[in-house]
């Protein structure tokens, strides 16, 4: 086990901006997810702690060595690809072994080791088998066996869930969780899914356009958003960000005529409700119904106010309005408010 | 009912029709010629054209095939095998992994190993040729005296006819690995290297594995393509050279006795044979060594 640190980290690709400034601590043991929308960089992050890419500049810290010039197999560190990577030539058995194998282990150690590893993901039965002639669910075990055979100083993993359906999805999520309690093994685990992130990271590093947003748990992330963008990432579904003007420290959404009052500065705005702060009533800010989307339990309806799109959480038994029905919609809790310019949060 | 069968019978002539100049091709050139062998190698040349043929049955086949003269073509075409694709499927996939590094100048360097593949004979003839010429060629000018000359010398020629073979295949070699190389899959070598295997481990245990379809294909491709040349040989040694039977291949008798000497008999029985010889290394290349080869990628 081990920390990993970012320092300064810059990463460019011709003139393309990939990361910028990037720092960022991993703590020992810690289950770290970078977690953002597609070309954000934290797939360029993981890979530059596996060594697969060079920083433009900064420094990558593995326990207290600088490791921007060790290569990728004296790093000790594993990684579980997206697409799993297994060796397709290879039978499950000699795929765990390999890292084994470039080690000076014995045949006995090594045994002892895939044994102990397959039992741990359940592939006592399969190792005879060729990665052909598995299922996603088991290609998935396969990789993370190969990853925790060799017991590694940090574990990364590049978006290893994707690729299987939503119910293997959900229960892997929960293997994974397990699996990083019982060994405390340091881990980065890149996602665009901010379910995933939320479900299983002490600490999440949100990234944006090559720009570390906030780094928190995921309830700091969820209650305590640094800005707009963060806000609107986190959750499921993210929060409503509204148009607002702030006049004489009244606050009104952009095409209503409602206000009401805020501690605020003067101008535009923009305001950050979550789905279930706000709700209909017979009276408040008007809205026009424009969508429901019923998952169950509760209803989301989605409601165009003014120029802003809000949704709103209500219960699935509550009346629903009908499309294109207006409506009135109130905020049960204090919105968050953020620089209509630059999504900084202002209070 | 009608329409559509009529629509049917216009899809189907407009689809036969579209298959005829490439049908037509390939009758006259290949079916025809192919069968024709058949009936050829029953029968005896007439002695004078115009003359009828002689019934042979398989006699000639008999007397072909035992004779002095196929005994050392058939050596002649196994040793330039051997000598040729072993070391050109060897050399084009360490070219091709060479040239397979990120950097800067590579397609340049790519492309002039491939155009090697694209020479015709003659041209690599002219160039070897020249290369070999017991007066301004490469060895006088290295201070060593070729006497008698590397094309004439009965045991080197076979030899220079194989670097010239092999000039040419590793550009073929070379592009059929490039391209296998890029197919492979990026991110299983990328594991390789983060499990620990330095590039020699990583080279012999997941690229050349991974890379066996491609081995087995160019192994496969150029076993019968080398037992069909005989370009070279005739143009720098030709019947009157003094090591003309060391290189008088069995692609080269067939040439002379259809088209120099003509005995269409004999040039049947011979390609018939050869056919029978490549037919069987091929399968046996199937048999044995593609249970080396690992298709899943």
């Amino acid at each position: 086990m081990a920390t990993v640190a970012f320092r300064n980290i810059d990463k460019q690709f011709g003139s393309n901006v990939v990361l910028h400034d990037l720092n960022l601590d991993v703590h020992d043991g810690e289950f770290l997810v970078l977690l953002g929308p597609s070309g954000c960089g934290k797939t360029t992050a993981l890979r530059m702690v596996a060594g697969l890419e060079t920083p433009s500049s900064g420094e990558i810290l593995i326990g207290d060595q600088v490791v921007n010039d060790v290569a990728p197999r004296h790093r000790d560190v594993a990684m579980v690809f997206q697409s799993y990577a297994l060796y397709p030539h290879l039978s499950v058995g000699r795929n765990i072994e390999f890292p084994l194998r470039q080690q000076d282990l014995s045949a006995d150690e090594r045994k002892r080791k895939i044994n102990e590893a397959a039992e741990m993901l359940g592939l006592s039965d399969l190792l005879d088998r060729k990665p052909r002639q598995l299922s996603g669910g088991q290609r998935q075990r396969v990789a993370l066996a190969r990853a925790i055979v060799r017991d590694p100083l940090c574990f990364l993993m590049d978006e290893p869930l994707s690729n299987l359906d939503a119910t293997l999805r959900t229960q892997t999520r929960a293997d994974i969780v397990r699996l990083q309690q019982r060994l405390g093994t340091t881990t980065l685990f890149v996602t665009h899914d901010q379910v995933e992130a939320m479900t299983m990271g002490h600490r999440i590093a949100v990234l944006h356009e090559g720009s570390l947003q906030q780094v928190g748990t995921p309830t700091e992330l969820y209650e305590d958003p640094a800005n707009a963008f963060v806000a609107s990432f986190v959750g499921n579904p993210g929060m409503s960000l509204l148009a607002a003007t702030a006049s004489n420290g009244s606050i009104a959404v952009e095409g209503t005529a409602t206000a009401w009052s805020g501690p605020v500065s003067e101008g535009s705005i923009t305001i950050g409700v979550r789905p279930d702060g706000v709700a209909i009533r017979s009276s408040g800010i008007p809205a026009v119904c424009v969508g429901l989307e019923v998952l169950g339990a509760e209803v989301h309806v989605l409601a165009d106010v003014g120029t802003s799109r809000l949704v709103i959480s209500q219960p699935a038994h509550a009346p629903r309005p009908k499309l294109g029905d207006p409506i009135e919609v109130e905020l049960l809790t204090q919105p968050l408010i953020f620089d209509a310019t630059t999504g900084a949060r202002q209070s | 009912m009608s329409a559509k069968r009529s629509a049917r019978v216009r899809e189907a002539t407009l689809g036969y029709a579209l298959i005829l100049p490439a049908l037509l091709l390939v009758t006259v050139f290949v079916l025809y010629p192919f069968f024709r062998n058949f009936s050829l190698f029953l029968y005896h040349a007439p002695p004078y054209p115009g003359l009828p043929s002689k019934w042979a049955g398989l006699s000639q086949m008999w007397e072909t095939v035992s004779s002095t003269s196929f005994q050392q073509g058939l050596e002649a075409t196994l040793l330039y095998t051997v000598l040729v694709v072993p070391i050109g499927v060897l050399l084009g996939l360490v070219f091709a992994v060479a040239a397979h590094q990120k950097l800067k100048g590579m397609a340049i360097y790519r492309t002039i190993f491939a155009t090697t593949a694209v020479s015709s004979v003659a041209v690599a003839a002219v160039v070897f040729g020249t290369f070999m010429n017991p007066v301004f060629g490469l060895l006088p000018w290295l201070g060593i005296d070729p006497n008698p000359s590397v094309l004439q010398n009965p045991t080197w020629a076979m030899f220079a006819m194989a670097v010239i073979g092999l000039w040419q295949f590793v550009g073929l070699s070379f592009i059929l690995f490039s391209a296998g190389l890029q197919s492979l899959p990026e991110e299983v070598l990328e594991a390789a290297k983060i499990d620990g295997a330095g590039a020699v481990r990583s080279f012999f245990q997941i690229t050349v594995p991974l890379l066996s379809p491609t081995i087995f294909y160019v192994f496969t491709v150029g076993t019968i393509a080398a037992m069909f040349t005989f370009g070279q040989m005739d143009l720098l040694v030709g019947p009157g050279g003094a090591s003309f039977v060391r290189v008088n291949t069995l692609a080269y008798q067939i040439y002379q006795y259809a088209v120099t000497t003509p005995n269409p008999g004999v040039a049947a029985c011979i390609s018939i044979a050869l056919f029978i010889l490549t037919a069987t290394i091929t399968f046996l290349n199937f048999r044995f060594l593609e249970r080396r080869v690992n298709y899943a990628t």
